[in-house]
């Protein structure tokens, strides 16, 4: 079962009707496989390309492009630790250290029992929190060693199921366009005027009689 | 700590006594409802935006001067201008791929105040006659899509998005869109690949600018969240209002992350154009001085792309034409401060692989340069080094940009500063961006480097010279 399932099929066909061209559609709907299988398999490359109108290679060409597709079961929590420059002058390096010792992996492995993935990750847009990492992309702010495994010892306990949720899912909350308020996708191939508020170009001059722009002037 | 307050939920942001045009909401918790966006002005730029034809609010922004707040900082209203006339459908596509190393904002705005970057997305449409607009967000940011489409679901259901917006004849759909992890797709026509569903990989120029040929080959608008984010206050208080704060080439304010080794890392909006960087580090309402009493080494002042300055560069103000004469960038807003204790190959290492890492590979000068780059620079800290390495850095960043490269002045060493822009031969900024760190870092503390290197000195053959055989010795 890694094709996308019937309740992900409606999602993934209200995501694709919002874009003029399916292919558009690409990157979400490789997100909802993910957030189905925790991962991304072959089969549903495999149904994203029939639904978007791709081969399964160009569909795959596009998801190893981006950091967050994983082609091979993760962790059920994904520990990505920021390594980059803000992070790193106020102890990156240290924590990951930290982290490898207290997890008993090297960053980019699982641990034994498929609960945690260490990875090293780049800028995650909080650097005045230093350092920081994310959890199934959820932040944690300022990780001293004593938090961090504060952090493990309550993931490993499911003390924290709420606010993170497993790996694969994402935003909680999705956006439903009401049909009665839908404007469509905007497809070049069917619309070629000016909307509607746009007032029309005003007239080249040349159009105007000789005459009329010899008073004017 | 005089002069900021800090908001719990609003990890990061310090509100102080000046004025504020995007985080104005900033201090309610729940400011990113519909219920206090419409309490607080919410919707009413909109409103006068829709009382006004199109191009007179076109108009409206193009005065106001709102430069883009990406890294580039060119106006709004111009880039909506260089649509070709005549060519339709338009898009509107929203970079919410915030990325730069050191960058912070765009994030805050869309956990914040969605509804406010929602009305300015509807003031672009409506002004430069765009019939879809695209949000694209970073897809590390589930707490921002969460935020975002909450607010979406609201403003569809008020009448605010869609069909018919407050009963004019207006209409259209904003979709939320998921990224997946690319730094490059912050590159406005890679991000238009990446929603076309491809690999996120810069277009070849020209067209230099999407306006002309973007999205599905149509005129396409890319602006970054914290510029649309300014339209709603620029409509209802207007042009004039928001060319009296800051200076008249960098009008408003402009939200500035000050990270690294400060007193009181955080986010602030500050005016734009007249404040320093002395006021931002060293300032009481702002980071508040070097951390434990140590002094400034260097700092870079506009994300992880910007040639780094050394203090005599602090009294320089948040003015694109003066930082750009000086050698750097405003950039991105986002100034990351090293004091005395930090290691500069190491600081250099780390964003260099940071751009190696994010290349996307298209161009060869950045995809193996940027790799080479981080290499050199990896091993000489990891101190194997070699006599060759620090020329061989500088020869592999000529391949990425021939010709000077943009560095500070410094009175200590003598120099003086070269400007922008460089010349490159990649596609897009990333490949010279990791150059950048390289060339400050080496320009400014090349002593470092060489301390780092263990000298070796060529191994003599033989000890003494070899005394010639004469003939007939024997």
């Amino acid at each position: 079962m890694a094709r996308l399932s019937e309740d992900n099929m409606r999602i993934a066909t209200e995501i694709i009707g919002r874009y003029p061209r399916a292919r558009s559609a690409t990157i979400p709907l490789l997100h909802l496989a993910q957030q189905q299988d925790g991962y991304v398999t072959n089969d549903a490359i495999a149904h994203i390309g029939e639904l978007v109108g791709a081969t399964s290679a160009e569909v795959l060409g596009t998801a190893t492009f981006y950091e967050m597709f994983k082609f091979e079961p993760v962790g059920k929590y994904l520990v990505n630790i920021c390594q980059t420059m803000s992070c790193q002058l106020l102890g990156a390096d240290e924590l990951m250290h930290h982290a490898e010792h207290k997890l008993g992996i090297k960053a980019g492995s699982t641990t034994a029992d498929g609960l945690f993935t260490l990875e090293h990750a780049e800028c995650q847009a909080a650097c005045t929190e230093a350092p920081t990492l994310q959890v199934n992309y959820r932040y944690r702010f300022r990780v001293t060693p004593e938090r961090f495994d504060k952090l493990i010892d309550d993931l490993a306990s499911g003390k924290l199921g709420d606010e993170i949720p497993t790996h694969g899912t994402l935003a909680k909350i999705r956006q439903r366009i009401p049909a009665d308020r839908a404007v469509g996708a905007v497809d070049p191939d069917d619309v070629t005027e000016a909307p509607e508020w746009m007032p029309a170009p005003a007239a080249p001059k040349h159009d105007q009689p000789r005459s009329e722009q010899r008073a004017g002037g | 700590m005089a002069n900021a307050t800090t908001y719990p939920w609003t990890p990061g942001f310090y509100a102080g006594d000046r004025p504020r045009i995007v985080t104005s909401r900033f201090e309610y918790e729940d400011s990113y409802t519909l219920t206090r966006y419409l309490a607080t002005e919410g919707y009413e730029g909109l409103k006068a935006a829709l009382a006004k034809p199109a191009p007179d609010v076109h108009e409206e922004v193009k005065n106001a001067t709102v430069l883009g707040r990406g890294g580039a900082g060119f106006p709004a209203g111009t880039k909506w201008g260089l649509t070709p006339p005549g060519v339709f459908p338009r898009y509107l596509v929203v970079n919410g791929d915030e990325s730069e190393p050191g960058t912070y904002k765009d994030r805050l705005l869309m956990e914040r105040d969605p509804h406010q970057l929602i009305e300015g997305c509807l003031i672009a449409c409506y002004a430069a006659g765009l019939s879809q607009c695209f949000l694209y967000i970073r897809g590390e940011m589930p707490d921002a899509h969460e935020r975002v489409a909450t607010a979406l679901n609201e403003a569809y259901a008020a009448g605010y998005v869609g069909k018919n917006i407050l009963g004019s004849n207006f209409s259209v759909d904003i979709v939320l869109h998921w990224g997946a992890g690319a730094y490059v797709v912050g590159e406005e026509t890679a991000l238009i690949e990446s929603l076309e569903g491809n690999r996120g990989m810069p277009r070849l120029k020209p067209p230099f600018f999407p306006a002309a040929i973007g999205l599905y080959g149509q005129p396409t608008i890319v602006n970054n969240v914290e510029t649309l984010a300014n339209l709603p206050w620029v409509l209802r208080n207007g042009a004039e209002e928001y060319l009296k704060i800051g200076t008249p080439t960098s009008p408003g304010t402009r939200m500035e992350a000050i990270s690294g080794h400060v007193n009181r890392p955080g986010v602030f909006e500050v005016i734009n154009g007249t404040t320093t960087f002395r006021d931002l580090i060293y300032g009481e309402e702002f980071s508040n001085g070097i951390r434990d009493g140590h002094e400034l080494k260097a700092f870079v002042p506009g994300g992880g792309s910007a040639p780094w300055f050394l203090p005599d560069q602090l009294d320089l103000p948040l003015e694109g034409r003066l930082v750009g004469a000086a050698g750097s960038m405003v950039g991105s807003g986002a100034v990351m401060v090293m004091d005395d204790t930090t290691d500069i190959p190491k600081a250099a290492f780390t964003l260099a692989r940071f751009y190696a890492h994010e290349s996307c590979g298209k161009c060869t000068p950045c995809r193996e340069g940027g790799t080479w780059l981080s290499r050199i620079l990896e091993r000489i800290c990891d101190g194997r080094g070699t006599n060759r390495d620090l020329d061989q850095l500088i020869e592999v960043g000529e391949t990425i940009c021939p010709g000077a490269f943009p560095h500070a002045s410094s009175e200590r060493l003598g120099l003086e500063a070269v400007p922008f822009p460089y010349k490159m031969t990649t596609i897009c900024f990333v490949g010279p961006s990791a150059y950048t760190p390289v060339h400050s870092a080496l320009t400014l503390f090349r002593d470092e480097f060489e301390a780092r290197i263990v000298k070796r000195t060529s191994i003599p053959v033989s000890a003494a010279p070899i005394e010639p055989v004469t003939a007939g010795a024997h």
